[in-house]
Formats: structure tokens, sequence, C-alpha cells
């Protein structure tokens, strides 16, 4: 009867690719996500636009002239009293610098505004007042060529982290690599609740429409549960795909519009060359591989689990207060992944990276740092022995469930469920 | 006898009740069976276990003569209560689909279908998604979709809920005329009058065990306990001295439509019958009179109250 397992795959599979829901969110993800990447430079255009001019009071007479403006602050020397530019409504904002400034910068530095002052502007005038008062000091000193000096002993220091543990050494990136996981850990825990929750919903909209004794009475519920949940698993992977070349074929259109200075970031120079020691193919490709035995072992665990939820209830607000016992694991996994991060060899990462309800996010969290080869078998061969073990538990509290209508079961009785004939 | 289907000494239990209780049925080839009983009764869990979609607790189906396998579901065709559609799908699509899971082909599938859309006369719908059709309508698709493969046995649990009278009757045709090409059907119903209608056979349950089984004739035969209906004119107190002295008993109803006087009157067997008619001729002015024939109402009635009571004793 495995035709009727392909059959109830590829309904699933094609009743949902063809929707329009499907169809816009498909489309509207990557361009949400785009929007959000150029929304910086994008701010940052149109803010240029505002130039704030600044009258500058100064007492100490040595401050005023050094101030240095930007595209968006302008210092002007003023050539009134404070008093008649407070009563002035279009002097703009007024900086007083106190005679004691230089010696006493705490106090007597004042910046009087009409409405409020964003945070980058205060940063950016007090590290101009800053570099001025430093420059006045340093001219105390009566130091010959002192700022080449200066210059000349600052350092930036730029730290090369080789492991040795491994049989070639291997240079890697705390940076690069804390950034890999943070970011798969979050994508793991989306695809987990996005698609584990559709299986849940679809599961819970079958039963209400009536149509599942029909169903059964050709498919056996297993075959119509993993039918379900590997129609939507597949779902899933044409989503991600779609998306992989929606948003890669936008880049690479817009990469040459997309300079550092347009996205109003600098790329730190130390993560340019982390991503080149990324490169190594071996390595990258070992990578891509784990991710995806992972996310789908984690797909398969938990939309088990899903779909059981799914089957015992009758509508979606029971099924929220059923669905924290699949949530709490995936959020005790993040959780622990933090963890992680901080110290990728420590005992509780090997824990949290080998029991299978948190193992798919610990090892996302420990992927890009390097995990030992048997460490990463166990955790894969547990995963996917549970999964198995889940999905047999659950089909069977599934047999049941689609049957019951009405009041919502509570944990105990759903467990009683699995051991029915 | 030539037996389709048979269950024999089924128990099926969930948590709190006994759903089933040694009930067995035997079903023959070719008949139409009706399986009655209240709400609650169990028909339901006894329809799933035939299913293959339940297993019971102990007890043994039969298909064909072997034990009943899950290869069998493809010649069983099943119309559930509950009766439901995937929403967003179109109809044809849809059809096709549960004819592909009883193992039909694509092609052979789309050919069966437009012929039965045609007969049904609802070829438009094709396209049409099934949240788009009255309730009526989506019936009349899953009564296709039950038959469409060509089922030796036919399962249909309460049919006729939901149908207007012009469509039940056409059900009812189709039906009828399924049966004429060798299929077995078993029907789930407490609809009495469809039961006098189609069913050859019955099998009563009530509160999980099997309380009445048999051909119609034979249960209808079995709860006619020689009972006679008679209208009358005349002295009621005459009637009653005329029955009194053969030993009869006497009943007095309504006055029917035309102005007669009704009355029921029992005799111990049926031998007596002659004398009981002109006993009574003697007595009043005889109208009409004729054997009772109980209704399956009736009998239902009588049989699950026999059962409440002894199972209360």
């Amino acid at each position: 009867m495995a035709n009727t397992l392909l059959l109830t795959i590829e309904r699933e599979y094609f009743e949902r690719v063809k929707r329009k829901s499907f169809i816009i969110s498909t489309i509207l993800v990557p361009v949400v996500m785009i929007l959000l990447m150029l929304a910086p430079a994008f701010f940052m255009f149109f803010n240029k636009s505002e130039l704030k001019k600044i009258q500058v009071v100064d007492y100490t007479g040595v401050v005023a002239q050094r101030l240095e403006g930007n595209d968006e602050v302008a210092f002007e020397v003023a050539t009134a009293s404070v008093d008649s530019l407070r009563n002035n409504e279009d002097a703009g904002m007024i900086l007083v610098i106190g005679k004691d400034a230089v010696s006493d910068p705490t106090h007597d530095i004042t910046l009087l505004s009409r409405g409020s002052v964003s945070m980058m502007t205060d940063a950016f005038i007090t590290r101009q007042i800053e570099g001025a008062i430093e420059d006045v000091r340093l001219e105390t000193y009566n130091i010959p060529d002192i700022k080449k000096i200066m210059e000349n002993v600052q350092a930036d220091v730029t730290m090369t982290t080789v492991r040795i543990d491994r049989e070639e050494d291997q240079e890697t990136s705390t940076e690069l690599s804390y950034f890999l996981s943070l970011t798969m850990d979050m994508l793991l825990y989306m695809f987990i609740l996005i698609y584990g929750q559709m299986v849940m919903t679809s599961i819970i909209e079958e039963k209400n429409n009536r149509v599942l004794e029909l169903v059964v009475s050709s498919v056996k519920p297993f075959q119509l549960m993993f039918g379900k949940i590997a129609g939507v698993g597949l779902v899933a992977i044409t989503q991600i795909l779609l998306w992989a070349v929606l948003i890669g074929t936008v880049i690479s259109i817009a990469t040459p519009f997309l300079t550092p200075e347009s996205m109003g970031q600098d790329v730190p120079i130390e993560m340019m060359s982390a991503v080149s020691q990324f490169t190594d193919p071996g390595f990258l490709l070992s990578l891509l591989v784990y991710t995806i035995l992972f996310f789908i072992g984690g797909f398969l665990f938990y939309s088990s689990i899903y779909a059981a939820i799914g089957s015992a209830v009758s509508n979606i607000q029971d099924a929220s207060q059923l669905s924290s016992i699949a949530t709490m694991p995936v959020i005790i996994g993040i959780v622990g992944s933090m963890a992680i991060l901080s110290d990728p060899d420590s005992t509780l990462a090997f824990w949290v990276s080998i029991i299978p309800f948190t193992s798919p996010m610990g090892m996302m969290a420990r992927l890009p740092y390097g995990v030992p080869g048997w460490e990463m078998a166990l955790s894969l061969v547990l995963l996917y022995i549970s999964f198995v073990f889940m999905i047999w538990l659950c089909a069977k509290i599934y047999r049941v469930g689609i049957f019951m209508h009405g009041k919502k079961p509570n944990f105990i009785e759903i467990i009683r469920w699995a051991r029915y004939k | 006898m030539d037996n389709i289907l048979t269950a024999e000494h089924i128990t099926k239990d969930f948590t709190n009740h006994r759903a089933l209780d040694d009930v067995s049925v035997e079903v023959p080839r070719g008949k139409v069976y009706g399986l009655l009983g209240p709400n609650g009764a169990g028909k339901t869990t006894l329809i799933r276990i035939i299913n293959h979609i339940t297993a019971p607790d102990s007890g043994l189906v039969t298909f064909n003569g072997h034990q009943l396998t899950t290869d069998d579901v493809c010649r069983i065709g099943y119309l559930p209560e509950e009766r439901g559609l995937y929403k967003k799908m179109k109809v044809g699509e849809q059809a096709i689909f549960f004819a592909r899971l009883k193992g039909l082909s694509r092609a052979e599938a789309t050919s069966r279908l437009k012929e039965w859309f045609e007969r049904m006369e609802i070829s438009d719908w094709w396209n049409k998604k099934v949240e788009e059709l009255s309730k009526g309508m989506a019936q009349k698709v899953q009564f296709i979709v039950t038959v469409l493969h060509r089922p030796e046995l036919l399962i249909f649990d309460e049919p006729f809920s939901g149908f207007d009278p012009i469509n039940a009757s056409i059900l009812k045709r189709e039906i009828l005329k399924l049966r004429d090409e060798g299929s077995t059907i078993i029907f789930s119903t407490h609809n009495m009058s469809s039961v006098e209608e189609l069913c050859d056979n019955i099998t009563l349950i009530n509160r999980s065990h099997n309380i009445l089984s048999g051909s119609v004739g034979e249960v209808r035969e079995r709860f006619a306990d020689n009972r006679y209906l008679l209208t009358y004119r005349g002295d009621t107190r005459r009637l009653f001295e005329a029955t009194d002295r053969i030993g009869a008993r006497a009943e007095v109803g309504d006055c029917d439509k035309m102005g007669n006087q009704t009355a029921s009157l029992w005799i111990g067997n049926a031998g007596e019958k002659r004398e009981l008619i002109s006993a009574v001729n003697e007595a009043v002015d005889v109208c009409t009179f004729e054997q009772f024939i109980p209704s399956m109402d009736d009998i239902f009635v009588a049989a699950v109250k026999a059962n409440e009571q002894e199972m209360g004793r």
C-alpha cells in the first residue's frame, strides 16, 4: 500500500503549492527581507536632508573653532548672547560651553534644544567636544608634533585564531562562527515552528472538515500522518529553495549598487578576512550536509508531536495550550544554544547537542565551531531513532484522536489513547 | 448461505465504556443489510471495524471467507455518517484522488467519473471547489466517490440524512440498482421507513449488544403476535362480551377519520381467527378487519424496550 502513501504526499504537496497564500508568502517574504536589508540605507538617505544647525556659545574661546560638523550637524559660532538666542525661534539648537569646560568637562556643557535630540546626534556632538578638549589639553603640554606622535601610537589589532587540535591546523573566526551559529539557530527555530504548526493546523482543519473518516477508510492513519508531514516538509523545502533563488537573484543584481557606504555601515575588516577563511570547500560542504540533516531530523521529530496534538483537539484555540509541549523543548534548545555560544566545548554544550529534544538546536549552534565526528554521528543517530519512536507513538495517538470531537482531552488522556488497540 | 462478510464475537472497549460486547453479524452476498439501533448503540464502531479503520479488542472479521486485511478495503466502499470533503479542492480533482486511493488509475477514474457525473446530472460541477457546493450537492459527490471503484461491499452510514426527498429517492434508486448489479450493501440507519423499503436482512444493536437479527419477513412475523385491527360501528359493550366469550382480548382506540371506532384484538393462536371474525361480526357492524403487520418502527421500539427491561433486571 505504498501507493496510497505517495498519493497522500502528492495531494498534500500540490494542494499547498497551488494555494494563493503559498504563492503570496513565497514572493512576499524575500521582498520584506530585502526591504529590511535596504532600510538602513533608505533612512540614511532621507535623514541627510535634515541639517541641524547648532549655535555654539563658547566661554572658553578655544573649543568652538575646533568643532567639525558633518552631513547632519553644522556648528556655528554664536554672535548673540544665550538669552537672545533662547528667545529667537529660528536659532535652532544652542550649545553652551562654560568657561571651565576644558578643566572639568563633566559640568558646564549644555545643549539647549527645541524638541528631542536623537541618540546619534547627541553622541556625535559629545564626541566632537571630547576631541576638541583633548586637542586643547594636548597643546598645553607644548610638545612639538604631538598630533603625529599620537597617530603613530594608536594600534589596531586583528587576531587570528588557529585550532591546533585538528589534523590540520585550521584558522577559525570566532566572530563569524558566532554570527553563523546564531543565524542558523534562529532559522531552525522558525523552520520548526512555522512548518510544524502548519502540519498541526492542517490536521485540525481536516478533522473539522470531517473528511478524515473517508480518507482513513482507504489510507492507514500512520500513512496519512506521515504523508502529511512529508508533504509539508517538501513544501518547506520548495519554499526555502524559491526564497534562496529569489533573494540570490535580487542580491546579485543589486550588489553593484550596495557599497558599504550606501548600506550606511562599515563592514569590519575582521569580518571580511573571516569570510575568506571560511571558504574551505570541504568544511563548507560538511557544514551544509549536517545542517540539512539536522533541519530535516528536527522537523520530522517535532512535526510528529505537532501532528499528535493537532489530532487530539478540535480547534486551534485548544491547540495553543497543548502545543507548548512541542514549543518548550525548542525554546530550551535555543536557550541552551546561547550557553553553547559562550563556551562551545563545555559539558552543557555536549548534552544539549546530544539529547534528541534539543540536539537540532544545540548542534546548529556548535556546527560552525567544529564538532568531533563521533559526537555528530551519535547525535544524528539518536535524533533519527527518536524520530522513529516519536512518530510511532504519535501515530497511535493520532489514530484515536482524529475521531474524538468535543471536549479538549488532557495530557494523561492523550497518553492513554496510545494504548488502544 | 454465502456470506460476503461475517463478524464473530466482536468486543471493543474504550476508556469509560464497552462500545461492542460480543457482537456477531453475517451479511449474505447480494442483499441489502440494515444495521439498526439507537444513537450511541455502537453501529459506527462496528462499521469502522468492518472498514479496517479500528481494530477490535477481540473477535474476528472475515471478508469473502478469509480474515479481513488492508488489501480488502479496495473492494469496500464506505460513505461515513460524518460527511466531509477537502473544502479547497476542486470537485473533479478530489474525486480522482479518492478513486486513486482505492486503486484506480487516473485515466480510469476520470472516465468513470465523467459517466457518473452525467448520470447524476452534475457535470458542470467538475471544476467547482467543494466549499462552493451546498450540503446536498456535496453528498452527491460523496456518493459517487463511494461507489466509483465498483466495490463488492458498500457501506452507507445514515445515507439519507441531509437529502431532500427528491435526491433521497434518486439515492434509493441507485442503491437498489447497485444491489441488482451484484453489490452487497450494508446500511446503518435509524430511519425505519427506509429499512422497510430497502432491506432484506437486519441486525438491531442496542447498548453494545446484538439484540435482534434475521430477514425482514422473519423478524416481522416474530413480532406480529396474532394481533388484528378492527374498525366498526355499534355498541362497544357487545364487542367486549363477544371477545370475552371466545377468550380473546380487545382494546378500544380512537375514532378514525370516517367516524368509525377502532380496536385492537388479540387471540391466543392463529387457528381461532375465523371464530373471532364471526363473533365480532355478530356483535357489531364491522367496517374493516385486518391482520396487524408491525412496522419496523414498532419492532425497533418493542425490541429496544424489551432489551432495556432485561438489562434493568
